[in-house]
């Protein structure tokens, strides 16, 4: 293609006014309603907003995968509408699971998309070598894809959207589900990519953290454009109007909770022991304005704006927020506000798994207190979700101990279960039955019956302002909706222990702060709460918790502790991702050094 | 460009094969289903009538009487059992341990003699009719050598004035096995070129291969072809070895000429592979695609193809409906082939229907197919 006849361009890639609608089951989901964006040349943007905000509608209209209702969309100048063949001969696209053929090796996959591009045989050697170079895959050339780990699938992935040396790169959601050390080193192979070649990378994520790596960054939520802009533009808005709280005389979840409620306070969270808070106004707030009341020994200090506190400030300033999310309810019942207690609700001692002659989980142990908020955080693979099936007792240990409220798992697993509540990773409730429906069939799975089950039920639909929802079918909730609905359903036969996997994986910040203000609430009424988690920030929630990787325990304290054991003069605040990356680091070294 | 295309075509190519290699279940539809289907229908199913256990009862035991029954004994057909009463066969029967009973009554040798009627009596079980029927055909014949045999040695006159002679074309010695083998390749060549490759592609838009592809240079002509390719060449390997067996393994005859068996065999494997691609684009999804495979493909193949129920004692209805089952020309060719030569008049019209339809699915496949998501 000759390239002295184009126009000169002003951006690589176009969308104006582009609407999209899926129409699925007499119900219409508009995907994207009226989005213009432009993309630059040569940097790095980010499309960053949460599950269904539109962003592999948007990856996949850029690609003449999909066409628009109304707008146009120009990808380096060519018409995507009427010209796909041309933009996808163009572009370099890495879709949602990487398209790897996981049969054929590194090399054979290479291979595939080198012909597929045309790269001729000669260039391919000094072109892989490149591409191994940057991705560190040389080692595992002969390897089956579905053989490599989720981190090296995903360069792999990367590697192959790269092979027709593509001047414009769309990557959607990359680093979904990969460990932290993984995601860096990949930030940092795009990161060389725009530098040496001059390439532009369009990339899709829905954590609100890499934000800050982009150059740009579109954010959107619900098919809408909330804002282009560089990220720093988005926090300087905030400049000013973030602080760190702590009163060492008021459980941190109280504090939180009245703080939220606080006129003029946009946004609280919790933050080790800290609370953080996100005002309306650039003012320095008093202990008076924000929890009513004298509190001498409050400690009010100012922090840097985060990019989630510029999106939380965004969303509540233009997104018609239903009431309920904007003030979920601490629960109404009025329950004296407890501290943990000594006793252990949860005992874990050198519990093992093997499945052949490979430990999903080694050696781990731990103990949670009652009414403590207990996290374990990890990459995928790490053991979590095993160790969360034999504290479930779903699946038995191969050794060690396991004491669930006092019931060991491998005499009684069936009483010990009678006392946990657990909400599954994903949806797992029943799509097609109503919420009524699905709130009824699980508490009689719990035998509650006649008087005491229409109590119960009643008590769900008015604690989750379930009610207006009582007959619609659940699989067209909204994702929110559906959390609560799922929660709801867990503590139908009211459990002391409450067991979360990935409870807020997907949901936007605003329904993770609501749901997270009704697990304080639970916690603060004295039950214990047990949640595995792969968003390093949702740590934060957590009173303890383990790190994990590859089957072990790599750090066991407080977020505050492992953040401060990593803090140096590099890194004077270091997030949990840094103190993770430094476990993970720290643990290969030991292992290195074991070995020599 | 030209060149382009060929590397492309190449790339894709050799990635199914790859994969083809390494997956033990395309190997597995491809040659090991083959191998069992034609080792349960040529060795295990047949619809000859062998080894019928059968009561004999015979009233007054004598010289006539076991020269008749001994005809039963020597016979590959006929297990025989004696029963001493009829009340005790027919209990026999009751009870499925017998299939049939002859019943000689006590005046046999002299109803014999007097040139009287037929002196026996013969009971079948009819649950199973297509087996009464033969049971009784083989009795029939068995009774009238015997009969031929006894009036010459009696010198009395032949009782039956015209011999049957009855000469069975295509398939002199009636084993279903010659009848029913070509049949089943037709049912096999429908698995691999249907089934296998419904499946495969839509593995690949399950597991998001697909989209990633759609996204290069290839272009829809090429990603199809592609997929043809490598599966028609595992087909007519699969066919090859069917072939192979049926005639090696079997003794079935091959009367007509190997390269018409090509040509038909080569223009039914597009038909069904025009159908796997029509199914997969429509389902994108295994599961789904691998059921109305299934159902479209696999089941007409077996029972409208005429493979095993004949398409002409079927109601008209259903006869209608046989005649967009595309197995249904391949195994009359096949059957043609195989059991009576290059008999034109039957090959080429149902040739010619194959080619339409071919071209019908192909054509549809095309359609369906396109390089986007929607």
């Amino acid at each position: 293609m000759p390239a002295d006849t184009r126009k000169p361009i002003d951006a690589a890639l176009e969308l104006k006014s582009v609407t999209k609608s899926f129409h699925t089951k007499g119900r219409t989901v508009r995907a994207l309603d009226a989005v213009s964006v432009a993309v630059k040349h040569g940097i790095v943007t980010g499309l960053i907003g949460p599950d269904g905000a539109g962003k592999t509608t948007l990856m996949r209209l850029a690609t003449g995968l999909l066409t628009p209702d109304q707008g146009t969309i120009s990808v380096l100048n060519i018409d995507a509408v009427s010209q796909p063949q041309r933009v996808q001969s163009v572009v370099g696209y890495m879709p949602q699971r990487f398209g790897l053929y996981e049969d054929l090796s590194v090399k054979e996959n290479l291979d595939l998309y080198s012909d597929l591009h045309a790269v001729p045989e000669a260039d391919r050697a000094s072109h892989y070598s490149d591409l191994m170079r940057m991705t560190g895959l040389a080692p595992f050339m002969r390897r089956l894809a579905g053989k490599l780990s989720g981190g090296m699938k995903q360069k792999l992935g990367l590697a192959c959207s790269l092979v027709g040396t593509p001047p414009l790169l769309l990557l959607d959601e990359p680093t979904v589900g990969v460990d932290p050390v993984s995601r860096r080193e990949l930030w940092a192979i795009i990161h060389r990519l725009v530098e040496e070649r001059s390439a532009t990378v369009l990339l899709s994520t829905a954590y609100l953290d890499e934000a800050e790596r982009c150059n740009e960054v579109i954010l959107l939520h619900e098919g809408k454009l909330l804002g282009q802009d560089e990220p720093a533009a988005f926090t300087r808005q905030l400049a000013g109007r973030s602080f760190h709280v702590f009163a060492p005389h008021m459980s941190k979840r109280a504090l939180q909770e009245r703080i939220s409620q606080a006129p003029g306070v946009l946004d609280a969270t919790i933050q080790g022991s800290r609370v953080r808070v996100v005002t309306e106004q650039a003012v320095v707030p008093t202990a008076e304005q924000i929890v009513g009341g004298a509190a001498p020994d409050m400690q009010i200090a100012p922090v840097a704006a985060r990019f989630e506190d510029s999106f939380v400030a965004l969303l509540k300033g233009s997104v018609d927020v239903p009431p309920t999310a904007r003030a979920a309810p601490a629960f109404t019942a009025a329950a004296p506000s407890c501290t943990p207690s000594g006793e252990d609700v949860i005992v874990v001692r050198n519990l093992s798994r093997r499945f052949g002659d490979f430990y999903a989980v080694r050696d781990v142990s731990f103990t949670v207190g009652r009414g403590e908020v207990f996290g374990l955080l990890g990459a995928n693979g790490a053991g979590k979700s095993t160790t969360f099936r034999m504290l479930c007792g779903l699946l038995p240990a191969s050794e060690g101990t396991l004491r669930v409220a006092g019931v060991d798992l491998r005499s009684a697993a069936a009483r010990a279960r009678a006392r946990v509540g657990y909400m599954a990773q994903k949806f797992s409730l029943y799509g097609d039955l109503s919420v009524g429906e699905n709130l009824r069939f699980f508490s009689s799975a719990y035998r509650l019956e006649g008087g005491h089950q229409r109590e119960r039920v009643e008590w769900a639909l008015a604690e989750f302002e379930l009610g207006p929802f009582a007959d619609a079918t659940s699989r067209d909730l909204p994702l929110g909706f559906k959390q609560r609905l799922a929660l709801a359903v867990a503590l139908m036969h009211e459990p002391d222990i409450l067991f979360l996997d990935e409870p807020t994986s997907g949901v936007d910040p605003l329904g993770r702060r609501e749901f997270w203000r009704r697990i304080n609430a639970l916690a603060e009424r004295g039950i214990t709460i047990l949640v595995t988690t792969h968003f390093m920030e949702e740590a934060e929630y957590c009173d303890r918790l383990v790190i994990m990787a590859q089957g072990r325990i790599l750090a066991q304290g407080t977020s505050e502790e492992m953040r401060t054991r990593f803090r140096s003069n590099a890194l004077p605040n270091p997030t949990m991702e840094d103190a993770f990356v430094a476990l993970i680091a720290a643990a290969e070294n030991h292992q290195v050094g074991s070995a020599a | 460009m030209n060149a382009e295309l060929i590397m492309r075509l190449r790339g894709l190519i050799r990635k199914e094969a790859l994969q083809i290699l390494r997956d033990p279940s395309s190997i597995a539809i491809a040659f090991v289903m083959p191998v069992i289907l034609l080792l349960i229908f040529g060795y295990g199913v047949s619809l000859d009538a062998r080894r019928v256990p059968l009561a004999l009862v015979c009233e007054n035991p004598n010289r006539d009487t076991a020269s008749f029954t001994a005809g039963f004994f020597q016979s590959p057909y006929f297990v025989p059992v004696r029963f001493g009463t009829v009340q005790e066969a027919e209990e026999a029967m009751r009870a499925r341990m017998v299939d049939g009973i002859v019943w000689l009554r006590s005046d046999f040798s002299r109803r014999m003699l007097n040139g009287g009627n037929a002196a026996i009596g013969l009971l079948v079980n009819g649950v199973d009719a297509n087996n009464a029927r033969i049971i009784e055909g083989y009795l029939q014949q068995v009774w009238a050598v015997w009969l031929a045999k006894f009036d010459a040695a009696q010198g009395l006159p032949l009782r039956i004035p015209v011999q049957v002679d009855a000469r069975v074309w295509f398939n002199p010695s009636v084993t279903s096995t010659d009848f029913l083998v070509p049949g089943l390749i037709a049912v096999i060549m429908t698995l691999t070129g249907a089934l296998l490759t419904a499946m495969v592609v839509a593995r690949e838009w399950e597991r998001g291969t697909m989209e990633a592809v759609l996204v290069t240079p290839a272009s829809i002509h090429e990603i199809i072809l592609s997929k043809l390719i490598p599966y028609f060449v595992l087909g007519m390997g699969g066919m090859g070895l069917s072939v192979a067996m049926a005639v090696w393994l079997f003794g079935v005859p091959l009367r007509g000429s190997l390269w018409l068996l090509l040509a038909s065999s080569s223009v039914f494997l597009l038909c069904a592979l025009g159908m796997g691609l029509l199914i997969s684009v429509v389902s994108k999804n295994q599961f789904v695609a691998g059921q109305i495979a299934i159902i479209v493909t696999f089941l007409p193949a077996f029972i409208l193809s005429g493979f095993v129920f004949d398409i002409r004692s079927m109601p008209a209805a259903i006869e209608l409906i046989t005649h967009i089952v595309a197995a249904r020309y391949f195994v009359t060719i096949l059957q043609t082939l195989f059991l009576a030569g290059n008999v034109w008049r039957l090959i080429v019209p149902n040739i010619l229907a194959l080619v339409i339809m071919a071209g019908i699915f192909l054509g549809l496949a095309r359609r369906a197919s396109h390089k986007s998501l929607e």
